[in-house]
């Protein structure tokens, strides 16, 4: 099969150009005196000091932090569990029930942030964060459980047997051997959670309540009299700590990469 | 490995919350949506088919329509632009592919809400474009980019391109090179294997694609809230707004018309790919 053209190359990195083009232009527009429009009128850290100064969004990031926290875990946990049985197991109402807690993902979001909206008024459950871990839980579990799930299929099943056979008990073999490779999977279904959560606006405005204004429901609230450049400041902020999460675990990831080669090469 | 045919303890947990968190909410306000508005208690115990009575009257048809026809049209030139992108990519020589997958996933992970802001900036009346374009002397008003049903469109297929890259990048990726020659040595132009070998052989992950660019945008109402406008207002907004004007069950009624548009969109993907799972989704 033949190599992609020049062409070829030069559409990739046309539309990787477009992908990124607007998240820049609002890093830049961060650091513009001019405080609208788009003309460049100098250099300024001044927005970041308002963000800072004024601190209307620090009460809203914490909220966002601690639902995307418990929400990774809470996923985490009942999607790995489920993940760990699924695989090696068939019965009548798999099917069924899989596609039932599949559905939160294939839908879209404003059907379940409604349909919860109902529902919790229905029980009394109204405000702060329970409704909101509830809902977010919810939506985190399939990406858990897919992601782990598929590492499972690809397990050999034969370490575990080896483990098994030797001796260890079904904990001990759980624990020594298909955690460490599961491990991974289970990390990067939680930080696909976290960023989901960390990122969701449609569910969480029907379940925020006055005590739980998290930071993308805020924002938009903002957004929608007008951009400025202090969110500007604020994307710029989060862009700034997501890019670095990323790098570290790419450098982590590339570290591990090397080591192993070494206990190879021995 | 060896299938074991009891139930499974621990299943149950997500079972639970499925029945819990998913079934019983959806089953609720499906049945919300054959009751009657009540202004003081929110709705009242009637039955009434009233709410789909009033979506299928010509109030609502000109923004099913359009709500349909700008969903698809996303749905169209993230395929146009995403399919050449997924098969190119998938023929870069293993690093490359790799830091081109990591360039696709990274605005996956950055704020929605941010690729947003973007667009608004670039199109906006004293945005970026218009003052280059003014600049150079090449336009000499400004144009109107932004609130309009474009903005719209642009702005959906910006954040929901990875969405069909992935997919799409998955089956090339898994394509057999071999059946490709196979039909290019016995006598098919580029063009012909192409249609008779390669799109049959990735229709999954273009399908999967579909689904998951056509399924969120027809409710994803803060896109064409911050760009559209009012004049390319979607079911997702008009939901939106019946909520905030107390209509419940209206709104439900809505969202069971939406529930079913995207149940619809799965299933005809199930009956093609013969797959439960979406491809490319993990």
């Amino acid at each position: 099969m033949e190599k992609p053209s020049v062409w070829g190359k030069l559409y990739l990195a046309l539309i990787l150009f477009l992908l990124y083009l607007p998240i820049l232009v609002v890093a830049a527009y961060s650091f513009n005196a001019a405080s609208s429009g788009a003309q460049w009128t100098g250099f300024t850290l001044s927005w970041y000091k308002k963000l800072l100064e004024e601190g209307k969004y620090t009460q809203p990031l914490l909220h966002s932090i601690e639902l995307g926290l418990l929400s990774a875990f809470l996923a985490g946990v009942i999607g790995t569990a489920a993940a760990l049985s699924a695989a090696t197991r068939a019965f009548k109402t798999k099917g069924v029930f899989e596609s039932l807690s599949m559905l939160p993902i294939m839908i879209p979001e404003i059907i379940l942030g409604i349909s919860f909206m109902s529902m919790f008024a229905l029980v009394g459950l109204r405000g702060g964060m329970l409704p909101l871990v509830l809902a977010h839980t919810t939506f985190c579990i399939p990406y858990v459980y897919i992601i782990v799930k598929g590492r499972i299929r690809d397990l050999d099943p034969s370490v575990i047997e080896a483990a098994r056979t030797l001796g260890a008990t079904k904990i001990r073999a759980f624990l020594t051997v298909t955690l460490p490779i599961i491990l991974p999977a289970v990390l990067s279904g939680c930080l696909l959670s976290f960023a989901m959560s960390f990122d969701d606006v449609i569910i969480s405005s029907y379940l925020r309540g006055p005590t739980s204004e998290l930071l993308p429901t805020k924002i938009y609230a903002a957004l929608k009299l007008g951009v400025t450049p202090d969110v500007n400041a604020l994307f710029t902020l989060i862009l700034g700590v997501m890019l670095l999460l990323v790098a570290t675990m790419a450098v982590t990831l590339q570290i591990r990469k090397i080591l192993q080669r070494k206990v190879d090469a021995q | 490995m060896k299938q074991e045919k009891s139930f499974p303890k621990f299943l149950l947990p997500m079972y639970l919350w499925a029945v819990l968190l998913v079934a019983l909410p959806l089953g609720y306000f499906i049945f919300l949506s054959f009751l009657k508005q009540d202004m003081t208690y929110g709705f009242t115990l009637s039955f009434t088919l009233d709410n789909y009575k009033r979506i299928f009257s010509g109030d609502y048809q000109d923004m099913m329509l359009r709500s349909v026809a700008i969903s698809g049209l996303t749905t169209l030139l993230c395929f146009t632009v995403g399919y050449p992108f997924s098969y190119i990519m998938s023929r870069l020589s293993g690093r490359a592919r790799s830091v081109v997958m990591l360039l696709i996933v990274i605005p996956f992970y950055t704020n929605s809400l941010l690729r947003t802001t973007g667009i608004i900036t670039l199109l906006s009346s004293n945005g970026l474009i218009n003052t280059l374009l003014t600049h150079w002397g090449w336009i000499k008003e400004p144009l109107s980019l932004l609130y309009t049903p474009g903005a719209t469109v642009v702005g959906m297929v910006y954040s929901l391109l990875p969405f069909m890259i992935l997919p799409c990048y998955s089956v090339c990726q898994k394509l057999d090179r071999q059946t490709v020659e196979a039909a290019r040595d016995l006598g098919a132009s580029r063009v012909r294997s192409f249609f008779t070998v390669t799109l049959p052989l990735t229709l999954p992950g273009i399908l999967s694609g579909c689904v998951l660019t056509f399924v969120p945008t027809i409710g994803m109402f803060f896109i064409s809230d911050l760009l559209g406008g009012a004049r390319s207002s979607m079911l997702g907004n008009i939901i939106n707004q019946q909520i905030n004007g107390r209509n419940l069950p209206f709104a439900a009624a809505l969202s069971v018309v939406m529930l079913a548009m995207a149940l619809l969109f799965i299933g005809i993907y199930r009956a093609f790919s013969g797959k439960s799972e979406l491809e490319g989704i993990a």
